[in-house]
């Protein structure tokens, strides 16, 4: 015979793992274990966030001069948003957002300051001896940097 | 004679003991299945089509921080110093072997050698993110399921369920996480997932002037990423922690950690 505590203890267990599995069942969301220890709607959530950059195709559309000068030059292969900074924005509302446009030594630096850590090919120059002072764009197209 | 049969008796007894623990226990298993979260380490890991990662090829990287940059703008992370997705490191091994390491707001702001050139063995730069391990430090130390490694190999973060707790910060042996100062969650690398989902490529890669970075799918074997692995020597940081990272470096010094 089972001694009547222990007959107690069990309802008082059969009540409270049942009312955990009730509770847990409504708490936990319905994704959860799907695919692992983890939300599984959450990589939908992620994937669904919004981007930011525009890409160089959607650019071409409205520059396409500026856009060819580009890719005659040197810095054919760089986006123009590694410059001009992301411009989706822009291109949903051309008039009220304008992209940055980078001027002055600095940020043409970025790239060509004298660094032993740059690769060999890369052209780069003294910032403190080449015409001291002077913004680049002065000699340099950014667009096709080489001076004719 | 009496002690040996005594002897069979029980480790019999063990035996069937063991058997019906075994049994009982599949049973339990496949009932409470519904319940699959309790038992979610014996759901398989589903096959996808797709495996991202990484490669960076460090002969091409001239250290602008375009990628860092890009990073920020694309993904919200906060602009001041010390969030980093994504950021870029200077190494400098000088000739009496020191290792000089350093990474000036990330390379957002340029470089300036900080060692002149007659003492340099040799310099470069290495663009660090985060590494997409196939068995993450992070992804087993969290607590509450908010991190985990998706079905195509990218470790993203769930931030309605992180509570903050800063583990997964600790156990990352790269370092490529942070906790946000507005949300309070953890932040990391997704490898641009919102992006490669929409057919784009990760924002770093597009901003990366000298295509240093490579993104690609290495379960697709005609993928720039899997063409890059086989012409280049490609090594991944930290092999020896076994954490299955799928970011590929170029040209990797070993002073690299």
């Amino acid at each position: 015979m089972i001694p009547p505590q222990i007959k107690r203890l069990a309802i008082a267990f059969t009540l409270f793992i049942g009312l955990f599995i009730a509770v847990r069942y409504f708490l936990v969301p319905k994704s959860f274990g799907k695919l692992g220890h983890y939300r599984a709607d959450s990589i939908e959530e992620v994937a669904a966030l919004p981007t930011h950059y525009a890409g160089q195709s959607i650019c071409a559309g409205c520059h396409e001069e500026i856009l060819k000068t580009k890719l005659k030059g040197s810095h054919a292969k760089i986006e123009c948003e590694t410059c001009h900074g992301a411009a989706l924005k822009h291109t949903e509302d051309p008039m009220a957002v304008k992209p940055t446009k980078p001027k002055g030594r600095a940020f043409c630096g970025l790239c060509h300051s004298k660094n032993a850590a740059r690769p060999k090919n890369m052209p780069q120059v003294d910032f403190e001896q080449h015409n001291a002072g002077m913004d680049c764009y002065l000699c340099h197209v950014a667009h096709n940097p080489r001076i004719k | 004679m009496m002690m040996k049969t005594e002897k069979k008796d029980k480790s019999r007894r063990e035996f069937l003991k063991k058997v019906a623990t075994v049994v009982v226990g599949t049973a339990a298993a496949s009932v409470i299945k519904p319940f699959n979260a309790i038992v979610y380490a014996t759901a398989p890991k589903k096959d996808s089509e797709h495996w991202y990662g990484m490669g960076i090829d460090l002969d091409k990287c001239i250290g602008c921080g375009r990628c860092a940059d890009a990073c920020k703008q694309e993904n919200g992370v906060p602009r001041e110093p010390f969030f980093f997705r994504t950021w870029v490191e200077q190494y400098t091994i000088k000739e009496n072997g020191e290792v000089v390491v350093e990474s000036p707001n990330g390379g957002i702001d340029g470089f300036k050698q900080s060692v002149p050139d007659n003492e340099i063995f040799k310099s470069f730069f290495v663009p660090k993110m985060c590494n997409h391990c196939a068995h993450s430090p992070c992804v087993q130390v969290c607590p509450v399921g908010a991190t985990y490694e998706s079905p195509d190999g990218v470790v993203l973060v769930d931030d309605t369920y992180c509570i903050g707790c800063r583990y997964c910060v600790q156990a990352c042996p790269y370092g490529c996480r942070y906790i946000h100062p507005e949300r309070h969650v953890v932040d990391k690398c997704t490898l641009c997932y919102h992006r490669i989902k929409k057919g784009l490529r990760p924002a770093c890669e597009d901003a990366c002037p000298r295509k240093a970075k490579i993104f690609g799918d290495l379960r697709d074997k005609n993928s720039e990423l899997v063409k890059f692995l086989k012409e280049h020597t490609c090594l991944v940081l930290r092999p020896h922690l076994n954490t299955g990272a799928k970011v590929y470096y170029n040209s990797l010094s070993t002073e690299v950690r």
